[in-house]
């Protein structure tokens, strides 16, 4: 029987998993691009844990939470990969 | 008329609607609201934005659209049974893939839905000779991979936006 | 819930568990995959349908709720993260690359070769 409380328990359980092998990678490395798209990821699947735990409690308080994680992730990325490729952010 | 006030009508459109999105419609209030920002982002964002080539077939976009919904999800699968199989057997390759369509923004979209369906992330557009160069995750056959970009996504594309 | 539908609850509950595990599907190929440009392929694609799975869910399980109108803010995180994922990819491929090239030819290039091998890796997997 699969109703909607057990799937989100399951997809706590998938998406903690997740998080662990972003972590993994975060810390290994090898090279700072890996750790770049290690931390992108780590925020992508923190608006999944976010949007899960809204509808686990039954709550829409978290999408403006959700809305800026996705924002501010975008920006941050960026920004670590142009000063990658430029040694500098604003030129 | 029209023009004066929505230089980028698609532009206000899309604004309209994230508006809508987000507040979720609650009030009259909120829509007029969102109604004043499609008229007002466009205005005050015109020099940043480079010239779009206007968009002609609504049909076929719809289309497109569809189709490359579609292939988000299947495609997906199958890179999901790379990744969990074994490692070895994968052939990663960089491919080439000379274009057919001369403008930037359509190049650009090109290389966005390149990289959105799986198993191919686009690198670089080069805009001298017109190459877009893509990573392929498994490509055992580069010119099949080529094709395949170009007859699914490029010439649909081109075939929406007239270029 | 119990005012749900069962055809809707399973639907989003399905959507649930299918999102979540697309979700660790790209992170097993972020931990898994030999090199980054391979990596990459994992959380730029795999991830965000698993969170675009999710949000649709979430979508349909509050529109369906009683007590409220239809929710519609999860199609702007959706749309949003469709349009920033490949922006996000091409950066990262192409800083990368930058760092690939400098590391094999030392830290004294110009601007314009760094431009010239920015266009045109030979091979940059080997």
């Amino acid at each position: 029987m699969l109703n909607v409380n057990t799937a989100v328990e399951i997809a706590f359980v998938l998406i903690g998993a997740a998080l662990a092998l972003n972590v993994y990678r975060l810390l290994r490395g090898p090279d700072t691009t890996d750790r770049i798209l290690a931390l992108d990821t780590l925020g992508i699947n923190a608006i999944a844990l976010l949007v899960l735990f809204g509808i686990s409690t039954a709550s829409t308080a978290y999408f403006e939470a959700a809305l800026l994680l996705a924002l501010l992730g975008f920006v941050g990325t960026v920004a670590l990969c142009k000063f990658l490729l430029r040694g500098d952010i604003i030129e | 008329m029209m023009r004066r006030f929505f230089p980028r009508p698609l532009l206000s459109l899309t604004v309209l609607l994230l508006w809508v999105v987000i507040t979720n419609a609650a009030s009259l209030g909120l829509l007029l609201f969102g109604g004043l920002l499609a008229l007002a982002v466009p205005l005050v964002t015109r020099p940043f934005w480079p010239d779009p080539p206007r968009l002609v077939r609504p049909w076929p976009a719809l289309r497109f659209l569809g189709i490359f919904a579609l292939d988000i999800v299947t495609a997906n699968w199958r890179v999901a049974r790379l990744v969990i199989g074994p490692l070895h057997r994968l052939s990663p390759a960089f491919v080439e893939v000379p274009l057919d369509l001369r403008d930037p923004f359509v190049a650009t979209l090109l290389a966005s839905v390149v990289s959105l369906t799986p198993g191919t992330v686009s690198i670089d557009v080069d805009r001298q000779r017109w190459i877009l160069l893509v990573h392929a995750l498994d490509a055992p056959d580069p010119q099949a991979l080529v094709r395949e970009i170009k007859d699914r996504y490029e010439k649909p594309l081109k075939e929406i936006f007239a270029c | 819930m119990s005012t749900m539908s069962t055809a809707t609850e399973y639907a989003v509950a399905a959507l649930i568990v299918l999102g979540a595990l697309f979700v660790l599907l790209g992170s097993i190929g972020l931990a898994r995959l030999p090199d980054f440009l391979t990596r990459l392929h994992g959380p730029t694609k795999a991830t965000t349908l698993g969170v675009g799975a999710l949000l649709l869910a979430s979508a349909i399980f509050f529109s369906t709720r009683p007590d409220r109108g239809v929710s519609l803010h999860e199609l702007a995180i959706l749309f949003f993260l469709f349009i920033t994922a490949p922006v996000t990819a091409h950066l990262l491929a192409k800083a990368a690359l930058h760092r690939q090239a400098k590391a094999r030819d030392g830290e004294q290039r110009t601007t314009a070769d760094r431009e010239k091998a920015r266009s045109a890796p030979e091979s940059p997997l080997g």
